[in-house]
């Protein structure tokens, strides 16, 4: 059965209603309205999580939504990560549309077999009959001076895990049209939110809510160039597009491209970019073994190997657990590491 | 031929059967245990021997049962462990790669399957062919899982039973979330004419399965939210070879307390029993008095699996013990005590277990290769082009041989 249209949030009228259809968001703004157009347009959404109905989730992204719908489509839940994603399967085989709320990316392992055990294979297991529409939304990545597991980047594991989706969106416009093409998919998705700008100001952005947005599943030029390419996604992104700023004051043209999805991979824009400049960096916040990154290089260095002038160069975490917060300026990848990978790409 | 009585023992494999001769004290106490009648709190209304035996609280449940209904029971019973030796059978000569014996565990599925509305869901654990006979669901429709061709080829969505579910205690917190759907729903509760549009669900784990944290999980969603579901935990005394004692202190219905709901224990080996207790937790759940707890205490009378031997790990001396417990031979004499059936009845049953028999084996025999493309298929609901690729290129790959390779 085809997933509802996409409800124009507001319509009535509310905020983004038509005579008011843009706004300049935050990113968590963003995904507020998007979650709350998402519980409009479909009466079986629901959202679940620990403190996400009175106190609108610690980092308030569904701020308002108990209020509004009510608290047998927004839930507090018992603190149990596999039972958030537990019932939610359930829920699912019985119609709903369940959007879970990891509070933290390094809590989600307590939900990981229910996952990867069931999230990910009950489609298979049943040759289609029972269809897993339900979005995990995971706050990830670091920056934001926390104790420890809770600045970890786990997409990996999900990416590499065959029946779930994985995407990550990088500012307000993609999150508040992602999160709401999230939730129509049909397939599990695991969403993956770049907490450290949830509420960054300065990464305001105009959001028109009458606007159509792209396909889910596709990856984006941010910025063309021609000197290099600078894969990214996520937090990231932005460390991308700062090094970009940066790199055009010496002459040096980046083209940025966001991955937005993870799997499955897009990369076409990637191949279409590195055939034109022969060089690709990427970025990302995880650890780099065996990482989304390492799968493409693999894939790039397979389609474009006479068209790169120079490996494909990674720009990640350590390989180490996510260090105390006085040491993580040093595990992130910033614009200098990303500066640094262009200089070794282009003296190779 | 064989009769309901004939059982048949996993060989033992090459190597020391290391506990034969010399049973440890810890062997002899699980057996003691395994063999006991469960405690006093245990529901029984038939006695091994065949005997009904009055309970005030439970007799009411079942006042409707039939002479017929009883035969259907027994039949039932009859039907579905024939179905199980057969299978056995199969796994024996090579036609399935394992089999999961339910030999021992009749009355306990039969007559929680048999207390379910159609419109009542059911999450099965993987030793829940019992149960999925009450649904509706032909034996032959399990095979696949056995012979290696797909994951169970029956429609989970039409029959409202489950795929089986292989994570122990996985499927606990599944039936919590569907159960959950049907209170948000407004499913439970409802009185007068809309009394039969309330629903409930039922989930099937072992003594084993309790030890695990989803198991826990469940009981407390499950709780917090009223959710109108049904634990039954059937307690056959071992997980693999680890004793009950291995996974609690205390009887485990008795753990349903703790999570403020009601608990209780029922012979697990008495149809009639089992029947009555699960029909009043289904009504409770309907009406919302949900969740509910039963221990249904029986005994695996076979292996784990074919791959297990349990001459390593208890004491043949308890297997005897429970066989005069047999759930289908208490019925057989109560059904004969009261006249309930014939020489003509029993001949049927057991003419119609040889037709299920035969019919099961020769659909074995008969079972295709899946195609190639089918491990592709269905991964997703929506495209994925990367899959999509992956497949292509390993079709054209394998057509290349010319269906030689």
């Amino acid at each position: 059965m085809a997933a509802p249209a996409i409800n124009k949030a507001g319509q009535t009228g509310g905020p983004g209603s038509a005579d008011n259809a843009v706004q300049s968001l935050t990113l968590g703004k963003a995904l507020n309205l998007g979650l709350r157009a998402a519980m409009e347009a479909d009466p079986k959404v629901l959202m679940m999580g620990e403190d996400v109905g009175k106190l609108g989730g610690v980092f308030r992204i569904t701020d308002g939504l108990q209020k509004d719908f009510g608290e047998h489509r927004v839930l507090d839940t018992p603190l149990s990560e596999s039972g958030i994603i537990g019932t939610a399967v359930g829920l699912a085989v019985r119609g709903f549309r369940p959007v879970c709320e990891i509070q933290f990316d390094g809590f989600i392992f307590p939900g990981f077999d229910q996952i990867v055990s069931q999230v990910a294979k009950l489609h298979a297991r049943t040759r289609g009959r029972v269809k897993m529409p339900l979005v995990i939304r995971v706050p990830f990545g670091g920056g934001i001076g926390a104790v420890e597991h809770h600045s970890e980047s786990p997409e990996s594991y999900f990416a590499h895990t065959a029946g779930l989706k994985v995407v990550s969106c990088s500012n307000a416009v993609d999150a508040y049209w992602m999160i709401q093409q999230a939730i129509q998919c049909d397939d599990p998705v695991l969403f993956f939110e770049p907490k450290r700008y949830y509420h960054s100001g300065n990464m305001k952005a105009e959001v028109d809510t009458n606007a159509t947005p792209i396909p889910l599943f596709q990856s984006r030029v941010l910025r063309q160039g021609t000197t290099a390419t600078v894969v990214a996604y996520g937090p990231s992104v932005k460390v991308a597009m700062d090094a970009a700023t940066a790199a055009q004051e010496e002459g040096k043209s980046l083209e940025v491209i966001d991955l937005r999805t993870l799997s499955p991979l897009d990369l076409a824009p990637v191949y279409d970019s590195v055939r034109r400049t022969g060089r690709l960096i990427v970025v990302s916040e995880s650890p780099s073994e065996a990482s989304l990154n390492s799968e493409i290089a693999a894939k790039v260095q397979q389609e474009c190997f006479y068209s790169l002038e120079a490996p494909v160069l990674r720009v990640n975490g350590f390989d180490v657990p996510y260090p105390p917060a006085k040491l993580e300026e040093h595990f992130l990848p910033d614009l200098d590491r990303v500066l640094d990978a262009v200089d070794r790409s282009l003296a190779w | 031929m064989s009769s309901p009585e004939t059982w048949t023992h996993p060989e033992p494999r090459e190597g020391p059967a290391a506990t034969a001769a010399a049973p440890t004290a810890e062997q002899v106490i699980a057996g003691l245990r395994a063999t006991s009648e469960g405690g006093p709190e245990l529901v029984q209304l038939l006695t091994p021997e065949g005997e009904r035996v009055p309970n005030p609280e439970f007799d009411r449940y079942v006042a409707d049962v039939t002479a017929e209904d009883l035969r259907n029971l027994y039949r039932d019973m009859v039907l579905v462990r024939r179905a199980d030796r057969e299978a056995n059978a199969l796994q024996r000569q090579g036609q399935l790669g394992i089999w999961v014996p339910l030999l021992g565990q009749e009355a306990a599925q039969i007559g929680a399957g048999r207390a379910m509305r159609p419109t009542d869901m059911a999450f099965p654990s993987y030793r829940e062919h019992g149960i999925a006979w009450t649904r509706g669901i032909h034996p032959k429709e399990l095979l696949g899982i056995f012979r290696g061709t797909d994951n169970g080829s029956w429609d989970s969505n039409a029959t409202r039973f489950h795929p089986y579910c292989i994570v122990i205690g996985n499927q606990v917190l599944n039936a919590a979330g569907y159960a959950m759907g049907q209170r948000f729903e407004g499913r439970v509760g409802n009185s007068g004419d809309a009394d039969d549009t309330n629903e409930a669900t039922m989930v099937f784990f072992g003594d084993g399965a309790t030890s695990q944290g989803d198991v826990h999980e469940g009981f407390v969603w499950a709780a917090v939210y009223d959710a109108p579901l049904v634990f039954f935990c059937q307690n056959n005394q071992w997980a693999i070879s680890e004793p009950t004692e291995r996974q609690t202190r205390l009887p485990l219905y008795q753990r349903a307390r703790g999570y403020g709901f009601p608990g209780i224990r029922v012979d697990g080996n008495d149809v009639l029993a089992t029947l009555a207790v699960t029909r009043w937790a289904l009504d409770e759940c309907r009406h919302g008095n949900g969740p509910v707890l039963i221990e249904a205490f029986t005994y695996r009378m076979d292996a784990h699996t074919t791959t297990d031997d349990p001459t390593r790990y208890r004491l043949s001396d308890e297997l005897e013990a429970w066989k005069l417990k047999d759930p289908i031979e208490r019925l057989r004499v109560n059904l004969v005590r009261h006249e309930n059936a014939d020489q003509a009845f029993f001949d049927s049953v057991q003419a119609d277990a040889d037709a299920l028999a035969a019919e099961l084996r020769d659909y074995c025999f008969n079972m295709g290769e899946p195609p190639i493309e089918q491990m592709f298929n269905n991964v997703y609901a929506e495209p994925n082009p990367v899959l999509d690729a992956q497949r292509d290129d390993f079709l054209a790959y394998h057509a290349s041989f010319g269906g030689e390779h």
